[in-house]
């Protein structure tokens, strides 16, 4: 099988993040980066499906030089080449637009299947796998945690809401979105790392792809949210501050 | 049928909370932009449904009925929903933001050419539509640029469900042409995870955790906690995802919904996934070292501290208290 996976360098969980001077993005200058959490299950399930059923997992990011990184992370843990889509303005493009240019850098690989996490951990739009099959004209399916091959094509496990799941069955070539938790995550080996310098790692840029379209939808700002509750933060040592919370739980949230 | 156009999802036979969430904020946006509301559902039989909206102060409910809208596709959804749409020319397509919204809507909007303004939380003058970014840390300000129809999905809780009035409207029929071969995937019936022995539901008091635990070996600095307080212990995603706690101990969109007399959540960011499962509790204690984590923003105490000494001085303090 012929995967392709496309993956995304997010800011770094705990990064702490600030409104830069446009107040339309953060503050990229000292941000550490990494995977995207559920991108990282996607990889995982290709390298899982490449083990069982051979074949070549190509891996896809798209974004400013820095998503090299990432890239070099998933070619370390096994995926066998790269596509770097080159942009530097990918905040100005809406989940179209991001989708339409990967579309068309997957394209020309004719893959029998494409794997993204199902949302990213900084936009967190949730829409990128879903478009992309709309664009590719293949079938979808989202929020997956199980992937087995069959004859016909696959036979997927897709997460419901509330502890709920349901199996679902499609023809290949098709786009899985994957929920994170559903395979344990590897680690890059010290030889994958050595590796992973000598993988090819092609670049595109958006040009190449012909893909410039004005935004349907615009993110004109960003702020601090507003506090839904008005929190009494608790001062003090570890020791005042359990027990001064002692104090609140008995006489003013009465369930000690 | 220009105007605001609110689908409304079948749940078990019966309009989902979400949807009357959704309904909620389509009057909103009626407000806001002048444009009458209207209300859609979807299926092999719609009556009962239809019925339902119909109760509730909106112009139109129209029934989409098809055989095979009788199992919910992406491609049966979409095809369906994209002909009334063409047929009707909404201004505004108004979504409740469940997991079966997002399989589909992503792609009823790009075969329009639109973008969904997916997972909003409010609106202002414009409209402006805020939804939020980073996990919740920030809050952005999303426009509808160029014209045409605007989609938007709700989130679980930012409106509330009984902000519609009573009312009678008149309810329409519509056939979408649907080919059997147009359907590309096979979906089976919902089953359920493994058997449910925790009703974290009916919990009165509910310790839980989050990454911020760092390792498994970890948990029983919180466990200790839990037994003190006699509290169900219960976990944010990641934890389970790594088998550290049972799956049933999740709170949150793909866990359980709970809503408990306290809850403390220790190490946990407070991700939107996991807010929609809590936020509806009485009270909230959050101890956690970052102070711009956003389960601040909904917490009623917060403790910012490290939690390897808060949480077991906190467990000494309350079995001093009880003793």
């Amino acid at each position: 099988m012929k995967i392709v996976v496309a993956i995304k360098q997010v800011p770094e969980r705990d990064a702490q993040v600030r409104i830069d001077a446009s107040g339309k993005w953060i503050e990229e200058s000292d941000l550490q980066y990494a995977m995207n959490e559920s991108d990282a299950y996607a990889l995982e399930e290709a390298l899982q499906l490449k083990e069982k059923h051979g074949g070549e997992v190509i891996v896809l990011s798209a974004g400013p030089e820095r998503v090299g990184t990432t890239i070099r992370e998933a070619l370390a843990k096994g995926a066998d080449r790269a596509i770097h889509v080159s942009a530097d303005d990918l905040r100005q493009r809406d989940a179209l637009g991001v989708a339409r240019l990967i579309a068309e850098a997957i394209r020309p690989e004719n893959p029998d299947l494409v794997l993204t996490g199902l949302q990213s951990d900084d936009l967190g739009l949730g829409q990128t796998g879903v478009i992309l099959a709309e664009v590719l004209q293949v079938p979808h399916a989202s929020l997956i945690l199980h992937v087995e091959k069959t004859d016909n094509g696959l036979k997927v496990k897709r997460e419901l809401e509330s502890g709920w799941f349901q199996e679902i069955e499609l023809p290949l070539p098709a786009v899985l979105t994957i929920q994170s938790g559903g395979n344990k995550l590897r680690y890059a080996t010290l030889m994958g790392i050595k590796k992973a310098k000598t993988k090819e790692m092609r670049t595109v840029t958006a040009s190449d792809l012909g893909q410039d379209g004005a935004p349907v939808v615009v993110l004109e700002g960003i702020a601090l949210p507003q506090k839904q509750r008005s929190t009494q933060l608790i001062e003090g040592d570890a020791k005042q501050a359990a027990a001064t919370l002692v104090e609140k739980l008995k006489f003013e949230v009465r369930i000690l | 049928m220009s105007g605001i156009l609110v689908v409304l999802e079948d749940r078990d036979g019966r309009i989902g909370r979400a949807s009357w969430e959704a309904l909620s904020a389509g009057k909103r946006l009626a407000q806001l932009t002048g444009k009458s509301l209207n209300a859609v559902v979807l299926g092999a039989s719609t009556e009962a449904l239809a019925a339902e909206a119909a109760a509730k102060s909106v112009g139109k409910v129209a029934r989409i009925e098809h055989p095979m809208l009788r199992r919910y596709t992406a491609d049966a959804y979409t095809i369906a929903l994209h002909q009334f749409i063409q047929a009707e020319q909404p201004d505004y397509v108004v979504f409740p933001h469940t997991y079966q919204v997002r399989d589909f809507a992503p792609a009823l909007a790009a075969r329009m050419n639109q973008v969904l303004i997916s997972d909003v939380v409010a609106f202002d003058d414009g409209p402006v539509f805020m939804r939020q970014l980073m996990q919740g840390r920030l809050t952005g300000n999303y426009r509808h640029a160029g014209g045409g129809l605007c989609l938007i999905s709700i989130q679980a809780g930012a409106f509330r469900a009984d902000a519609v009035e009573a009312g009678s409207a008149e309810v329409t029929r519509f056939e979408p042409q649907i080919e059997a071969a147009a359907i590309r995937t096979k979906p089976g019936e919902p089953f359920r995870g493994s058997a449910q022995t925790v009703d974290l539901g009916s919990a009165t008091l509910i310790v839980s955790v989050g990454r911020g635990i760092k390792e498994a070996d970890n948990l029983q600095l919180v466990k200790d906690l839990s037994d003190a307080l006699g509290a169900e212990l219960a976990a944010s995603r990641p934890i389970c995802d790594n088998g550290w706690l049972p799956m049933e101990r999740q709170v949150g969109s793909s866990g359980q919904t709970v809503a408990p007399k306290l809850y403390l959540a220790v190490g946990i960011s407070g991700a939107i996934q996991h807010l929609v499962g809590m936020k509806g509790s009485q009270c909230i204690v959050a101890i956690n070292k970052d102070p711009e984590a956003p389960i601040f923003e909904v917490a009623d105490y917060g403790i910012v501290g490290d939690l390897f000494e808060v949480v077991p001085a906190l467990t000494e303090a309350i079995k001093a208290a009880n003793a």
